[in-house]
């Protein structure tokens, strides 16, 4: 495998919310030689469920690879790629930063053009929410110089693929 | 009904159908002995002397009965000493459910006294693990860990029950049937594929079978059997695969992979469509995957999706049983074109054949030749386990199996210490058939404890000590690679083997000559009860021919 060929791939895993499930399948990718870039767990509408949505970096077949080593695991119910070309994600970013007298305006500003949302503010700063991609809350965190940025909370990103455009009507 | 933990437990047990167990008590699982010891009419409990000569003990059971092998062990150190047995019948998937004692609920975490994360140390080798937290879940559990064990692609289950649940009393009612969502094995191969795969057949002029453990695990020897004999397709086999068909089959081509048969190898690699039955295809077999089987267009039946395409693409994947598939493949009217293959075969086979005997030791005794004699002296119907080394590939070339289950080796893990308690296990779950042990000098001190074992439970396992004075595959990849320096290899002060087993209180006897051989292992075959046979062989022996690893099959070494 070369480096060059490798993607992202999101991976929408449904288990039984069974102590242990999560830890089992982190520690069953990782044992086989694959690099978690991101995962978000919750449960579903099922409260015996969860949902894990996994970004790991691969190429095709290796992540086909994952995909049959996940259902090894007795817990899975279902392993679900996400089509990268019709699927929405979202990852929420907490991030607090530094800001007084003069720079505080200048903040709001670029909360305002991210449309985030300022939710907690003292006199040394603020606790600021994005919403969006990956890479929204990447850009947002990059227009700060590093040591204005105090602290960075993220979630990790869910996904889900788009409804089917012809079944909507 | 109204019952305490542990005797549920054994309740659970009996209805699955278990009448053997290999246990080894300590603190966390008295109770479970106790209720144990009020069915012992019912249910045979062999105790080991370690708890890794245990779970080996019930791994060999398994193997060669195909009923899941079942361990009770107590918590901490005893649970933590069945690791190496679970690890082995996991790499080779073997079914088997181990029971472990655990520290009571309240004291899980706390670094109690004999407190060890079982389902934490155990979670990548065992197919599903539970920590039981309540009795009421004791009898599902075992429902559970006996469907997951012996279902689909088999393998080790633990079950950990805190001490407290074991004395908890709670109403008793056990499962007719689970339901697990998710995990439904897929069964039968996919008609289209199956019929995909007649139309290979027919087209091909140089078809051939590759037998893994699947087939011996899965009972299907018999139909890869008919299935070659009747379509006239050669067969070799992986290491797991020993067994698929009588020895003396002219279609049979032994063993491939680094220490496979020149014949089986060139099989390979000549091939045009090989059906791969219940293979992994491990690095052991494939050597530079690559180049593996170029010419050949590859079928892949397995019950695991997981296995295929995880070392080689399949042209043709198939999951299902060898069964469903096999015996789609037997009622159809194929006609297969493979004479002059087959005759390519034969004539490269004697042409290349097998050589039993030790060239830098003419007149020596060779092991190679020992073992061939063992096979030509016990009977067909024998279990042969062996250790891990040169003794287990020269029992793997030279014995000659004639049927499934017959063949009882750790393959994927390569378990040193893993032949006498697993012969153990073979003896106990087949009282009507002989068992032979084939050890090398290092693995066999690695368990040698249960010779009590067999002089306790009387088992008649023959043990053939195969003693080089060298941990001789190491000393021969030292040889090859590493210019003789024999570092930590060298074994020239074991003990008198045979006068040991005397100690335990089991007949033994030593070889030193090859003209005694014949006679010496005739007394061996022949003798009621257990006999250990020291056999000094010839210390420069080595296993050849050898692909030496991550090279293609092509590029054998015949001599060192
Ligand atoms: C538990 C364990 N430790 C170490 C090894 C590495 N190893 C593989 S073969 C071998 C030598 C075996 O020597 P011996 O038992 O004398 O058998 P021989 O090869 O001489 O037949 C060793 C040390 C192993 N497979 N298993």
């Amino acid at each position: 495998m070369r480096e060059e060929e490798y993607t992202d791939h999101t991976i929408s895993v449904l288990v039984n919310n069974h102590p242990g499930v999560l830890s089992k399948l982190t520690s069953l990718i990782t044992r086989r030689g694959f690099n978690i870039e991101s995962i978000a767990a919750g449960p579903t509408k099922d409260p015996d469920m969860f949902r894990l949505t996994i970004i790991v970096k691969g190429d095709d077949q290796s992540v086909e690879q994952i995909q049959k080593q996940l259902y090894k695991i007795v817990d899975t119910v279902k392993v679900s790629p996400i089509d990268p070309r019709n699927k929405v994600e979202r990852e929420i970013g907490l991030i607090k930063l530094r800001a007084t007298n003069g720079s505080r305006n200048e903040v709001l500003q670029m909360v305002n053009v991210f449309k985030g949302q300022v939710i907690d503010s003292g006199p040394g700063g603020f606790v600021v929410e994005i919403v969006g991609s990956s890479e929204k809350v990447d850009s947002f965190i990059g227009l700060f110089p590093p040591q204005q940025v105090v602290e960075v909370a993220r979630t990790g990103i869910v996904a889900m693929n788009r409804w089917e455009k012809k079944q909507t009507r | 009904m109204i019952l305490k933990g542990a005797r549920i437990l054994v309740e659970s047990l009996l209805l699955e159908g278990v009448d053997t167990i290999f246990a080894y008590t300590g603190g966390k699982v008295i109770s479970i002995f106790d209720q144990l010891q009020e069915f012992e009419d019912r249910v045979r409990l062999i105790l080991p002397r370690h708890e890794q000569g245990g779970t080996h003990a019930a791994d060999g059971y398994a193997r060669s009965t195909g009923r899941p092998g079942v361990v009770i062990v107590t918590s901490g150190p005893g649970a933590t000493n069945t690791v190496t047995g679970i690890a082995t019948a996991y790499m080779d998937s073997v079914p088997m459910v181990v029971i472990t004692g655990q520290v009571n609920l309240d004291q899980i975490g706390s670094d109690a006294f004999q407190e060890a994360d079982v389902v934490g140390i155990t979670m990548p080798i065992t197919k599903a693990n539970f920590l039981v937290r309540d009795a009421s879940e004791i009898a599902y559990t075992v429902k559970k860990a006996f469907h997951l064990a012996t279902t689909g692609r088999p393998g080790p289950v633990v079950i950990d029950i805190p001490g407290d649940v074991q004395a908890q009393d709670v109403s008793f009612d056990y499962p007719d049937t689970i339901e697990l969502r998710g995990y439904k094995p897929n069964m039968n191969g996919h008609p289209k594929q199956i019929k995909s795969v007649i139309g290979m057949l027919k087209q091909s002029r140089k078809p051939l079978i590759i037998a893994g453990g699947g087939v011996n695990l899965s009972g299907a020897t018999e139909m890869v059997n008919r299935l070659a004999d009747e379509k006239g397709i050669p067969v070799v086999c992986t290491l797991m695969g020993h067994g698929v068909m009588p020895k003396r089959s002219e279609l049979l081509l032994g063993p491939i992979g680094m220490h496979g048969t020149l014949y089986g190898n060139y099989a390979v690699q000549h091939a045009d469509l090989i059906l791969a039955l219940g293979v992994r295809f491990s690095d052991r077999i494939v050597g530079d995957g690559a180049g593996f089987a170029p010419k050949a267009k590859l079928v892949h039946v397995d019950i695991d999706p997981a296995e295929i395409g995880k070392s080689i693409k399949a042209d043709l994947p198939i999951v299902g049983t060898i069964q469903s598939v096999l015996g789609d493949l037997n009622k159809a009217d194929i006609p297969v074109d493979s004479e002059q293959w087959i005759r390519e075969l034969v004539e490269y086979r004697s042409a290349h054949p097998l050589v039993a005997e030790d060239p830098k030791n003419p007149g020596g005794l060779a092991p190679q030749r020992l073992i061939q004699l063992a096979g030509e002296i016990f009977p067909k119907e024998t279990i042969v386990v062996t250790d891990v080394g040169q003794n287990q590939m020269w029992a793997a070339l030279f014995f000659g199996f004639s049927r499934g289950r017959s063949f009882l080796t750790s393959g994927g893990l390569g378990t040193m210490g893993f032949g006498l308690p697993a012969a153990i296990g073979a003896a106990v779950g087949n009282p009507d058939k002989p068992v032979l042990m084939i050890s090398g000098d290092g693995g066999f001190q690695m368990n040698l404890q249960e010779l009590a074992t067999i002089r306790r439970y009387r088992l008649p396992v023959k043990m053939l000590v195969i003693d080089n004075g060298y941990l001789g595959m190491v000393r021969q990849w030292q040889e090859l690679l590493f210019e003789k320096r024999y570092a930590g290899t060298v074994m020239d002060d074991n003990p008198d083997f045979a006068a040991l087993a005397e100690v335990f209180g089991i007949h033994g006897r030593t070889l030193r000559d090859a003209k005694d051989a014949q006679d010496v292992l005739r007394e061996l075959a022949e003798c009621e009860g257990p006999m250990l046979l020291h056999a000094h062989v010839s210390p420069s022996a080595n296993v050849l021919p050898m692909v030496p690893a991550g090279k293609p099959l092509e590029q054998v070494v015949e001599k060192i």
